[in-house]
């Protein structure tokens, strides 16, 4: 490995006096191509034993379908959720200052750190009909847990420091020239809000949305307790592959297993694009 | 702040308590209220049955089998983070915009499809299925696996801090130490190291974090032997799916108090070590 990125090398890289490129850049490849790359093409070679028919046959299935459907929808409303309510977060913890503002911050960050597993549970317990938050919301006649709903609430959940992290740092570096020059020349502060600041910050705040539903479509430990799991209704997507695998049925898993991988290139595109987007508005 | 008249680029008051209170509001109940309801839970027949539902055996089992797998997996990551971001960032190359998108790539990966695909290697079915049951060596529903998955799960974490911070402080240093006669190790152990290890332990925290509370991942490889492939998350799936809330809200807890540590040394190094971690650079 590291002969063959020896000779690499010198036909690819500049004129460098450090040591070690070889090695280093051997050991990553090696590396990634063992945990990352190999994995993920026996995923892709899988579900073509069957055929594209058979391929096809398993993705149209009714349970598949809606189970698709409800991962990406799901996960959709959550980040347009987050959308609104990340925003505000930002704002308020860039723009004001109040007391325990750094816990605030700091507590933003829970979903990142907290196992998907116990926030599971917790909503789970949190929403159901006797919890705290489900007993009184069932008197106004909304069931959480156990629905499509309890989906959505586990996907908010994980998906609101994506959106909060992506735009704070932007919110920061934006200048006050422009707001002030608004102001100066009559914009009501509303106006200020909705025709200067909100367009700036446009590509930042799709590419946290982006993040969180990239994050969601593929959530699973979050959202199995809660969700009640109900086939062609409150199923997600990587639940289904679970069942399959538990069924023995590798090539379905797959198939499923694709599609989603498929899904996880376009979101990488996608914010590639938004990326470039917002270094292009700068 | 002055007490003067409002300026332009200031909120009405009004507008701020509300946003305020919208803000405190959302956190409070999406984000407090579920943590706040794992030791509630954990302690709503005392402390002791918490205690008791901690000390037993397959609890412990779990414990134990999760510092395991942190302590190969976390290490290995960090090892290929430090070569990855000294191969991208200390030398130009053709291909290294790709390797640094594609090394993000487990991130965008779902955690069950992460699992899945080692299913697909090493399972009965799998590529290597029948050549490992022959050798009488398990991957699937046994340590390797588990210890796999969690490699893939958590494998951008400690190149993704790394690499923007390396690319900042450029490779003036290492080029003088190494135009000084510094060997190539004594480069990285004198020059570099010392310049990123803030960064590093950044990343290794956010990489142990996510390796012992992983569960997707885990969870389709493991099996869920009790006492045997079940981590701590796969412990706490197993006592709540068995109607054992107590049991499972007390391993969920210890769960919790993780994660709450890590917020607190996350947060204190972005704040003592800001300009040392790149923090900002994230996105």
């Amino acid at each position: 490995m590291s002969a063959s990125s020896g000779s690499l090398a010198s036909r690819w890289r500049n004129a460098n006096v450090l040591p070690g490129f070889g090695l280093s850049l051997g050991f990553t490849l090696f590396y990634f191509s063992a945990v990352v790359l190999i994995p993920l093409a026996a995923l892709v070679i899988r579900p073509w034993s069957l055929g594209f028919e058979g391929f096809w046959h398993i993705l149209t299935d009714h349970r598949v379908v809606a189970a698709l459907r409800l991962s990406f929808g799901a996960a959709a409303i959550a980040a347009a959720i987050n959308a609104v309510f990340g925003l505000i977060v930002a704002w308020v913890l860039v723009r004001y200052r109040f007391p325990g503002k750094r816990i605030l911050d700091a507590v933003v960050d829970l979903p990142f750190a907290l196992p998907t597993a116990v926030a599971g549970i917790a909503l789970s317990t949190l929403y159901a009909p006797q919890g705290w938050l489900g007993e009184p919301l069932s008197h106004l006649g909304l069931k959480i847990s156990y629905t499509p709903f309890g989906v959505i609430v586990a996907l908010t959940f994980i998906g609101l420091p994506f959106v909060v992290r992506t735009l704070q740092p932007v919110l920061a570096d934006l200048s006050l020239d422009s707001e002030e020059a608004a102001a100066t020349l009559g914009a009501t502060r509303a106006q200020t809000m909705i025709r200067v600041i909100l367009p700036m910050l446009l590509p930042s705040l799709l590419t946290g949305a982006t993040l969180a539903f990239a994050r969601a479509v593929g959530e699973y430990g979050s959202v199995i307790f809660i969700a009640g799991n109900l086939p062609a209704v409150s199923e997600i997507a990587p639940l289904l592959i679970v069942i399959k695998l538990e069924q023995f049925d590798y090539a379905g898993a797959a198939a499923i297993g694709v599609i989603m991988l498929a899904a996880s290139f376009v979101f990488i595109l996608a914010l590639n694009l938004l990326q470039q987007w917002a270094g292009a508005r700068r | 702040m002055s007490r003067g008249p409002r300026r332009s680029t200031e909120d009405h008051p009004l507008l701020r308590v509300t946003l305020g209170v919208v803000a405190v509001g959302f956190i409070g109940l999406f984000l407090v209220l579920p943590l706040t309801m794992v030791f509630s839970e954990a302690l709503s027949r005392g402390l002791a049955a918490a205690l008791a539902a901690i000390e037993d055996p397959d609890a412990l089992a779990a414990v134990r089998l999760t510092g395991i797998v942190a302590a190969v997996a976390v290490p290995l990551n960090a090892v290929f983070g430090i070569a990855a971001s000294w191969a991208i960032t200390k030398f130009d190359f053709c291909g290294k915009g790709l390797l640094t998108t594609l090394i993000d790539l487990p991130f965008s990966v779902s955690p069950v499809v992460s699992g899945l695909i080692y299913v697909l290697i090493f399972g009965l079915q799998g590529w290597l299925g029948a050549t490992l049951r022959d050798w009488d060596f398990k991957v699937i529903f046994a340590l390797p696996g588990i210890v796999l998955a969690t490699m893939f799960v958590t494998f951008p974490f400690v190149a993704r801090e790394l690499i923007p911070l390396m690319a900042d402080q450029g490779r003036e240093e290492e080029e003088a130490a190494a135009s000084l006669g510094a060997s190539g190790l004594q480069t990285l152990l004198r020059v570099t190291l010392p310049n990123i290890k803030w960064g590093l332990l950044y990343g290794v925290l956010l990489c142990n974090a996510r390796a012992m509370g992983e569960f997707g991942a885990v969870s389709v490889v493991s099996g869920h032997i009790r006492g045997l492939t079940n981590t701590m998350p796969l412990h706490v799936e197993v006592l709540y799916n068995d109607y054992q809330f107590v049991g499972a809200f007390a391993v969920a807890s210890l769960l919790a108090l993780l994660a709450i540590v890590t917020l607190f040394l996350k947060s204190f190094l972005e704040w003592r070590y800001a300009d040392e971690i790149a923090a900002t650079h994230r996105h």
